[in-house]
């Protein structure tokens, strides 16, 4: 590991205080993670310095402000290895990238009769915006199932059943938000190229965590969240590749999407502006670049070793030491993110005493309910690590649960 | 510092543990459900409402263990009273578990919510199974639901 891993929890200021009189250990990263100080500068500077509105002014704020702005476009198109910055299209997140693939692209495209293909995994914003479409054009939503039992993978035996040449589009994620499951992307995108069907990866949880390659991945559209990966809230990203995104018709109206407005018509900015309408959102973009030089500062092949590691160790730790508990996903070769059931003790009082003694989880249904009902359970408990975890952290989870366990018991 | 013991009293952790009347009522002649979204948890009431009066009642559900209590907790505090004597002591659970004051003396066991009011995002998970349970008696359809106003 690089010199950038020394210190590293001193870059993120919040981490530094008590909850509850006990010091923060923050495990709901799979949520949102924490901001680097570089990141939190980044904003700050921007609003000091540089701020004016983009691509309108001829000013020096002006200027300023859309150079780093398309700066930032190029940097997110290096970060994606895409072919060009054009098909880096900024948005508000992965919820609303997938939304506008599911408008601009499918009201377009799909017809009574073609399948859209899903899997049993998909976080609800993967699963909506195709419900929606599909009520919209009449066609019809198909699912990759998940084996059965815990292990949480894909059952990609299924795959040629299921993945047949009506299928127009295949939405999958890349790493699933309840069970740390990594699913072959590439694999996944290849035998969908094989059918003719298109595919879009929900990145929400593998962009901040892992190196990304949308071209040898061979994905169509990419979806990610820049607060999932050290970057702002309300800022996102969707890759397209640039002659789909040529050949979409816009999704929302406004200024900056246009080359030409007349009172009954106009004509579309090209791409990625024909998606960007409206003032942007400069100053996160701006910073959600800034958090890309953070993580591939670290190296984020380092940051997969380490969440990968540290998510090995909680599963044996809690496996070991927990009496009766459920663990969720794999074993091995996951991200850092466990998902558990401790039987007796609802997610949600655990999760309530766990901040009692400063350890943030999760506990529900993870905007998962489908799969929730197919695991049998209501809702689990979730801890999810990142570049700033410790194996500290995890005894003090192991700590918490056994307290727990014994409250519960009486 | 909250103090988990305010929360999980011993009333508390033994309703969880046991629920009273956690079963389907076979007499009943309302039902209700309740839901909380937010967190996937379930509940359905059974009423047997004779005239006005809550003659019986039970319920079967997921939930957490506050909300647990506080079904257990409603059904043995609602059993045999009328429609407005149910209304009046939801009203005064309903200021103890956002306030933390306990209005009166016959709050008896149900004082054991009042350290919710602490924990502000656990307070729909107290009043789930009372709305469950009020809106069946009154014959409103609609299952109950946490993220409507007015909880
Ligand atoms: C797998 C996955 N997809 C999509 C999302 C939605 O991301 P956002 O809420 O930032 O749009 C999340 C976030 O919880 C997620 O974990």
């Amino acid at each position: 590991m690089n010199k950038a891993w020394q210190n590293i929890r001193a870059d993120f200021p919040i981490l530094d205080q008590q909850v509850n009189g006990r010091p923060l250990v923050y495990l709901d990263n799979a949520a949102t993670s924490q901001k680097p100080q570089c990141v939190i500068d980044a904003l700050t500077h921007y609003y000091e310095h540089d701020n004016a509105n983009v691509h309108r002014g001829i000013h020096t704020l002006s200027m300023r402000a859309t150079f780093a702005y398309e700066a930032a476009r190029e940097r997110s198109a290096k970060f994606l290895h895409a072919a060009e910055p054009g098909e880096i299209v900024f948005t508000a997140g992965t919820t609303d990238s997938i939304n506008l693939v599911a408008n601009a692209w499918g009201d377009e495209n799909l017809k009574a009769g073609d399948v859209i293909l899903l899997t049993e995994m998909e976080h609800h914003s993967n699963l909506v915006p195709w419900q929606l479409l599909a009520r919209r054009t009449g066609a019809k939503l198909r699912y990759l199932p998940v084996v059965a039992g815990d292990s949480g993978a894909l059952d990609l035996a299924q795959l040629a059943k299921v993945l047949t040449p009506d299928v127009k589009i295949f939405a999958f994620t890349h790493v699933s938000n309840t069970l740390g499951v990594i699913n072959p992307a590439a694999e996944l995108c290849a035998a969908a190229r094989r059918v003719g069907a298109l595919t879009v990866v929900d990145a929400a949880q593998s962009a901040g965590h892992m190196p990304l390659d949308v071209r040898a991945m061979g994905c169509d559209f990419l979806a990610l969240s820049g607060h999932k990966m050290c970057g702002p809230t309300g800022v996102g990203i969707l890759y397209g590749r640039k002659a789909l995104l040529d050949a979409m018709p816009p999704y929302r109206g406004g200024g900056s999407m246009i080359s030409n407005v007349e009172y009954f018509e106009s004509k579309w900015a090209p791409a990625p502006q024909k998606f960007e309408a409206g003032t942007p959102n400069i100053a996160d973009v701006i910073a959600l670049a800034r958090a890309m030089d953070y993580l591939d500062d670290l190296g984020r092949e380092a940051i997969a070793q380490h969440d990968e590691k540290l998510a090995a160790h909680a599963y044996a730790r809690l496996a070991a030491e927990i009496p009766g508990i459920r663990m969720l996903g794999p074993a091995h070769h996951r991200s850092g993110v466990i998902s558990f059931d401790l039987p007796g003790v609802h997610a949600h009082d655990v999760v309530t005493m766990a901040d009692q003694e400063g350890v943030a989880l999760r506990g529900g249904h993870h905007c998962n309910q489908p799969l929730m009902r197919k695991l049998g359970l209501s809702s689990t408990s979730r801890a999810s690590f990142y570049l700033y975890n410790t194996e500290e952290e995890i005894e003090r989870l192991v700590q918490t649960l056994q307290k727990i366990q014994k409250f519960f018991a009486g | 510092m909250q103090d988990l013991t305010d929360l999980y009293q011993s009333v508390i952790l033994d309703h969880n543990r046991r629920p009273r009347n956690y079963s389907v009522l076979p007499t009943a002649n309302r039902v209700g459900s309740g839901n909380n979204p937010m967190c996937g948890d379930q509940i359905t009431v059974y009423v047997k409402l004779e005239g006005d009066r809550i003659a019986d009642v039970s319920f079967q559900g997921s939930g957490c263990a506050i909300s647990k209590a506080s079904a257990s907790l409603m059904t043995v505090n609602l059993k045999g009273k009328t429609i407005p004597e149910a209304e009046a002591i939801y009203a005064d659970l309903h200021k103890m578990v956002t306030t933390g004051k306990v209005e009166d003396d016959n709050m008896s066991d149900l004082a054991a919510l009042a350290g919710v009011y602490q924990f502000p995002a656990r307070i729909k998970c107290a009043t789930l199974g009372w709305h469950a349970a009020l809106n069946a008696a009154k014959g409103d359809e609609k299952p109950a639901t946490t993220e409507l106003p007015g909880d």
